[in-house]
């Protein structure tokens, strides 16, 4: 099997989810052995042209010349992956969403006219057919690794689509809602990370997205019940990921 | 007349997206742009109405090779806001924190984002069957790095565990002590760092421009000081806003930083040890000595070197926090009150600011933050006008190669700054 060529894409986003590979530093090359990185410009100078096998886009779709980006590499990648929580949701820049766009630009420059902006950001599905998604925020080094793994061995990946609240448990930590009365998206947040926050006794703040059906309008009634404000639910939903269809329902009826 | 265009237009390994457009006639530099067209995210904009507690977690987002430094930023800003001193212990953890991320960043940008280009190669894998024991010290440094970030922050990229006054776990002394060898080992390999970067071929250039660093009287400045020059600037963090200023100018998403009535200012590795030297530990001001390089030194290209002596001085201070420190859980609790705070860090690619206005509620009304690669781009871009009439007689692909270096001598990191970098040189 000849192997399989991958570009690694970045749009609007920190660069942290990309730097999950080059994090992969036990196993970096002995990937880099079975996979040809065509396309990395934060890695490499010499970056092939598609198209690719596996093309992995980070960052979401926030400003016009990114749309025609985002369809010229659908076209050139056979499969596409959405990695990380802006790719997938829009990331934590689609608050934005939620203000005036013109108040938005005059907040940060100073000749807002110059500045060339959507009024949304979104996460690349809602421009183009997605494949897989792999969340996170960053990803996790062993969902990506299992990926690629799955890949190279054709078969389905064993990615985690239940709440944060399984891990918990399995890591025998203690309930930080009921116990500690610290509000958690726990509940509602796709797994994947280790059930870190409540691990230090914080309270998960849903970077990962939603899981799979989840059930957000409970979760904000808890909320109510342990006697936050609505303008603390609203903000318990809209973080990292606030334009996930599931915490928008949560965010919305304390709207 | 000679007309002549050089173009790139990815400037590869560095963090986000840009270009540089440089037009040449007759020797002659018609226009010179550094285009900043990473997509704004508005960070600025979106954290007014955020409640102070969320505000670290948010800004971290700001950067995925230093998401460290801009949640230490803000958490020290809000701390100033409302009045709230720290115990020694979190201000150790918390240089612990910030030095195992300068370790991961500094061997990112020396062995996989710069390195390639002194050595002829196109990347850090490429370098591999050619120099397999560099890259495998390069991936255990990294490693070493990442790996002191998450025991004490909880994760490496976007850590969890720093909060205002503290940390919400504090880090065992068995988890910490776990790192003593591996410390010593990185030491190793830090002064081996020294010894590959100072026998590369660093291009002889000058630019004597005033670098800037964070300089505290008692300790190499990182997460506390005031702000120093080489052009005698000596003012509080609070001051910042009266003396650095912005600019918007239209070919970049970036702000161009300068001092009031003066000029571009460099920040980074290269300023603090200019700014610094004297508090390097004895271990890397030796490691200086033996490199044959002086300092201070206003050679753009020499960063590199600095990054691998900050090296040398990272292991050297880590080592000789977690033999100290015995860490114990700490009273975290704080009254929340109106206020406006400030502060400043170093960074892995330099100087951070940080403030904030914050009401009774703890909701914030004002936030303003400038990244170090903001405080750079002017500088990168009069590097350039310098640099660029040096280069005119060279093969095209080597001038803007050279070009290149001199954009990633800085460690650009423009997801921060705006948030892309491509490089056209076109010459007519």
């Amino acid at each position: 099997m000849s192997k399989p060529k991958v570009a690694i894409f970045k749009f609007s986003s920190c660069s942290g989810c990309q730097l999950v590979f080059l994090n992969c530093e036990e196993e970096l090359l002995d990937i880099a052995e079975v996979v040809d990185i065509a396309y990395f410009v934060e890695g490499k100078r010499d970056n092939k042209p598609g198209p690719y096998d596996i093309g992995f886009v980070e960052g979401a779709i926030s400003c016009p010349e990114e749309v025609s980006r985002i369809k010229e590499i659908r076209e050139q990648c056979q499969t596409l992956v959405a990695i990380g929580s802006c790719a997938i949701h829009g990331g934590l820049q689609a608050l934005k969403n939620w203000k005036s766009l013109e108040w938005v630009k005059r907040e940060v420059y100073p000749q807002p006219e110059l500045v060339s902006t959507l009024e949304w950001a979104q996460g690349i599905d809602d421009y183009v057919p997605v494949d897989a998604y792999l969340p996170g925020c960053p990803i996790d080094k062993g969902q990506l690794l299992e990926f690629i793994k799955s890949v190279l061995l054709g078969r389905t990946p064993n990615l985690r689509r239940h709440s944060v609240c399984m891990e918990c448990k399995m890591k025998e930590n203690v309930y930080v809602l009921v116990a500690g009365d610290v509000p958690c998206m726990g509940p509602v947040t796709v797994a994947g990370c280790g059930a870190l926050c409540p691990s230090y006794g914080r309270g998960c703040y849903g970077c990962f997205g939603p899981m799979d059906d989840p059930n957000p309008e409970f979760l904000a009634r808890i909320f109510e019940k342990k006697g936050l404000s609505n303008e603390d639910i609203v903000r318990q939903f809209r973080k990292i990921t606030p334009n996930a269809e599931a915490f928008r329902r949560g965010a919305g009826i304390y709207e | 007349m000679s007309e002549r265009q050089i173009k790139v237009d990815y400037i590869a390994r560095v963090e986000g997206e840009g270009a540089l457009d440089i037009r040449i006639s007759d020797g002659e530099i018609l226009d010179l742009k550094l285009k900043i067209w990473e997509p704004p995210r508005f960070f600025q904009s979106f954290l007014v109405g955020r409640r102070f507690d969320e505000v670290p977690d948010m800004t971290a987002r700001i950067c995925g090779i230093c998401p460290v430094s801009y949640m230490m930023t803000s958490i020290e800003a809000i701390e100033d806001a409302f009045g709230i001193t720290v115990s020694q212990q979190t201000r150790d953890l918390r240089r612990l924190l910030a030095l195992s991320q300068w370790i991961q960043s500094h061997t990112l940008h020396v062995y996989m984002l710069a390195a390639p280009d002194f050595l002829g190669y196109e990347s850090v894998i490429a370098m591999v069957s050619d120099y397999p024991e560099v890259v495998k010290r390069a991936l255990r440094m990294k490693k070493l790095g990442n790996d002191l970030t998450r025991v004490i922050g909880g994760r490496e990229i976007n850590p969890v565990n720093p909060v205002v006054k503290g940390f919400s776990r504090v880090s065992a002394k068995s988890e910490l002590w776990g790192f003593i060898d591996r410390l010593k080992e990185g030491k190793e390999d830090a002064l081996e760092t020294v010894r590959l970067v100072s026998s590369l071929p660093i291009p002889d250039f000058n630019r004597k421009a005033e670098h800037l660093a964070v300089s505290h009287e008692s300790e190499y400045g990182v997460n506390y000081g005031k702000l120093v020059s080489t052009g005698g600037l000596n003012i509080s963090v609070k001051d910042y806003r009266k003396y650095i200023k912005e600019r918007q100018v239209p070919h970049s998403n970036t702000l161009h930083s300068y001092i009031e009535g003066r000029d571009s200012f460099l920040v980074g590795p290269l300023a603090r040890v200019n700014v610094n030297f004297d508090q390097l530990s004895p271990d890397a001001q030796k490691a200086v000595r033996e490199s044959g390089i002086s300092f201070p030194n206003f050679n753009p290209f020499v960063s590199i070197v600095a990054r691998a002596i900050e090296l040398v001085h990272s292991m050297d201070e880590c080592l000789e926090i977690i033999e100290r420190l015995d860490p114990k859980d700490e009273d975290v609790r704080f009254e929340v009150k109106a206020g406006e705070g400030w502060a400043a860090t170093e960074a892995p690619r330099g100087l951070l600011y940080h403030s904030y206005k914050i009401n009774s509620e703890g909701i914030i009304e004002k936030a303003d933050i400038v990244a170090p690669t903001s405080h750079n781009l002017y500088s990168m871009e009069n590097d350039l006008w310098q640099f660029v009439p040096t280069v005119l007689d060279l093969p095209l692909e080597e001038a803007t190669l050279k070009c290149e270096m001199i954009v990633r001598n800085y460690d650009p990191c423009i997801s921060c700054s705006c948030h892309f970098l491509k490089l056209n040189i076109r010459r007519e």
